[in-house]
């Protein structure tokens, strides 16, 4: 049962993530949590997939990698837009989308 | 062959869809040359059928020409067909030729309207519907046809619809028909469910099975009710006075010559069907004869040149039902016939003179017009004639083929009404004549300069016509062999055997109508040109009376009363404020404001605060998951 251990060491990571999400202001920083999270997702695909002998969970794993990369690349082409209109990177100020 | 009987109703068709998709690039003349031409042509077809029927004539006496089954429903069949026999030829016959004089009429009297291409589109599409009305084989197709020249009439009175008064007479003349239109609906259905069909043959051929006769009596009510509504007897007469807000050739075309005969040719159609019911054909002519009186005490005093003559149209129909009702659809066919021309006429006279007088109607406002219209001065008194019953014009014979049928068949109290009207009509049809032709002229100078008479346009449709005024009526002499219209209708028309009358009475007979007609001659020019003072003696005498007539009996008032105002009452009252207002529009509007107010407490959701939207993320999945343990552990 030591997969057991891998599913807490996802759990925190994705605990820290979260957490990351709601208490840090800037984006980049909100990203790198938002990657956290997904890897940590990641993580716990791979310990099922062992525990129920399914290679197709590695094959996911690398897919949901690459897709994160180029989420990653779209995300920061974002932020430069962003930082060029705000001329800050700050969350909590960017509220436009209020009802 | 007999299928190219369509070419009939296609010529006006053709007509009306070259003005209306090129006409407006073409001159006022070539428009008018198609408008008459197709309707020329559809004449000449009837003539050339006309023709091709004697020769070819059926043991039956009727041909049926099927173009294609127009509606099928489970057994309800209605044909796309026509029915070839003497009487829908001697109908198309009359209404393609009165109709194609008019339209030479309307060139010269609507040569300066700006509606002049719009005029003749209508006036085609209404010849069209009036031909498909008489050549239809089933009662479903002259319906089209009932309700097509319903149309064109509607469009028509309101054909100068900038002037309120002419709109409101269209949309009256449209809801009344509408009333009646509704009654021969139901006699229609009524029909379908008893004989199994609309078409006229079969009808008749299933008039022998046994039909409870209070059905036969409904029926024929039913539609009696609709031709009271085309036809405008009593109680629906009302529209047909305000009618004449339309263009004078269209009062003459329509309201005199053809539309408002279709009653009568329906009625005569379903004859078999109305000698079947004593009750039926005793309320047809009480209903004809009493609006036939009715009408003509109306026109003795009214001062309007074309309301008297409308009322004299409700008259001369009610004669026409009256004919039906005794059993004679033959006289009520002719005196249709003689009337289509002799009305027509009239009409034409009273456009000619509204055209010389700058619009003016009112006939005290008038006088020796005689001298400036020669032509039309003659042509409206050849009509007179005619209308009065004066041998030998047209309408002497054919009036006096109705009055021996009433005198044979009710005897001669009822005939005496007939006779009293007869003295009536000549009363004020020579009252018109004096006071617009012939006595000392009262129209200003200024309008009096200007008169003229019509150009040849107008004056040649009117010389044809007073020709047929004249001798049309030779075609029903009232002896067996000369008689040509009841040799040739009494092929499709019942006709009541053994009750000739014989030639003495007729002769009688024809005497009394004819020393009346003289008589009410001599008294009108007595009054009108003579002794002009003994009027007034005469109206301070009998001011109730003509406080009544003048006021055509109340009858638009009583109306008023008891149909629109309640009307009026409850669409403001109950279907406006209740159901509209508060009801509609308070739905529309609750609902409008739900959406609001929820949207007003929904919307602080949308925060725009991205981190409040992962909280709600969070929650949910949480939510998500502990359904999930919940339900693991519960199962």
């Amino acid at each position: 049962m030591e997969l057991y251990y891998y599913l807490i060491v996802s759990l925190i990571v994705f605990i820290i993530g979260m957490i990351g999400f709601f208490i840090r202001r800037n984006l980049i920083t909100l990203l790198m949590c938002v990657e956290l999270m997904l890897n940590a997702a990641n993580l716990a695909l791979m310990v099922f997939g062992t525990k129920w002998g399914w290679i197709e969970a590695q094959a996911i794993v690398l897919l949901v990698m690459t897709v994160a990369a180029a989420e990653v690349a779209v995300g920061l082409a974002l932020m430069i837009v962003v930082y060029k209109h705000y001329s800050h990177l700050f969350i909590d100020q960017m509220t436009k989308l209020k009802g | 062959m007999w299928g190219l009987a369509g070419l009939i109703i296609i010529f006006p068709l053709l007509g009306l869809l070259i003005n209306l998709f090129i006409g407006n690039r073409l001159s006022r003349k070539w428009i008018g040359v198609i408008a008459c031409g197709s309707v020329a042509l559809s004449c000449l077809a009837t003539i050339v059928f006309a023709v091709l029927f004697h020769f070819n004539y059926p043991a039956e006496g009727s041909i049926e020409a099927n173009w294609y089954q127009w509606i099928v429903s489970g057994s309800f069949v209605v044909d796309f067909g026509f029915r070839i026999d003497w009487l829908s030829l001697v109908m198309a016959l009359t209404v393609s030729f009165v109709g194609f004089l008019i339209h030479v009429y309307s060139v010269g009297y609507m040569w300066e309207d700006p509606g002049y291409r719009r005029y003749f589109i209508y006036l085609n599409l209404f010849m069209m519907m009036m031909l498909m009305l008489v050549m239809a084989n089933n009662l479903g197709l002259l319906f089209v046809g009932w309700e097509g020249v319903g149309l064109c009439s509607y469009l028509l009175i309101g054909f100068w619809f900038e002037k309120h008064s002419a709109s409101e007479a269209g949309k009256k003349a449209f809801i009344v028909n509408r009333i009646g239109d509704f009654g021969f609906l139901l006699g229609m259905l009524l029909i379908y469910r008893e004989f199994g069909s609309l078409n006229f043959n079969v009808i008749e051929a299933n008039m022998g099975e046994h039909v409870a006769s209070q059905i036969i009596l409904g029926i024929a009510l039913l539609l009696f009710c609709g031709a009271a509504g085309k036809s405008a007897q009593f109680p629906l007469h009302v529209w047909l006075p305000d009618a004449m807000e339309g263009p004078t050739p269209v009062s003459a075309l329509i309201h005199a010559a053809t539309m408002v005969t279709a009653g009568v040719y329906m009625v005569s159609r379903m004859g078999f069907l109305y000698e079947q019911s004593p009750y039926a054909l005793m309320i047809v002519t009480g209903i004809g004869l009493f609006t036939a009186f009715f009408a003509a005490t109306m026109a003795v005093v009214n001062k309007d040149f074309k309301r008297v003559l409308a009322y004299s149209t409700i008259s001369q129909l009610g004669y026409m039902f009256a004919a039906c009702g005794a059993g004679a659809y033959v006289a009520a066919i002719f005196h249709l016939i003689t009337h289509a021309f002799f009305k027509a006429l009239l009409f034409m006279g009273s456009g000619s003179v509204m055209h010389a007088l700058g619009g003016e109607l009112n006939i005290e406002k008038m006088g020796g017009v005689k001298e400036k219209m020669k032509w039309t001065a003659l042509t409206f008194v050849i009509a007179s004639l005619a209308i009065s019953g004066i041998i030998p014009f047209a309408g002497f014979w054919s009036k006096d083929a109705i009055l021996a049928a009433v005198w044979h068949k009710y005897g001669p109290v009822i005939w005496i009404i007939g006779i009293v009207t007869a003295i009536l009509t000549a009363f004020y049809i020579f009252r018109l004549v004096f006071e617009v032709f012939y006595s000392e002229r009262r129209v200003e100078e200024k309008t009096w300069d200007h008169a003229h008479e019509s150009p040849p346009a107008m004056i040649r449709p009117m010389m044809i016509l007073a020709l047929f005024s004249i001798i049309i009526g030779f075609v029903g002499l009232p002896f067996k062999r000369f008689n040509l219209i009841e040799r040739a209708l009494a092929t499709v028309l019942p006709v009541a055997h053994g009750t000739e009358v014989s030639v003495a009475n007729e002769i009688i007979l024809m005497i009394i109508v004819l020393a009346g007609a003289l008589f009410s001659i001599y008294l009108a020019f007595t009054f009108y040109m003579k002794k002009r003072n003994y009027l007034d003696t005469l109206l301070a005498s009998f001011k109730k009376i003509h406080h009544v007539l003048i006021n055509k009996y109340f009858v638009d008032e009583i109306y008023h009363k008891i149909i629109i105002a309640p009307l009026w009452y409850v669409s403001d009252k109950f279907l406006y404020k209740i159901i509209d207002v508060f009801m509609i529009d308070g739905s529309v509007d609750g609902i409008a404001h739900i959406s609001r107010g929820t949207g007003k407490y929904l919307r602080k959701i949308q925060s725009g605060n991205t981190r409040s939207y992962a909280f709600a993320i969070v929650i949910g999945m949480l939510l998500i998951f502990i359904y999930y343990f919940w339900k693991i552990h519960k199962g």
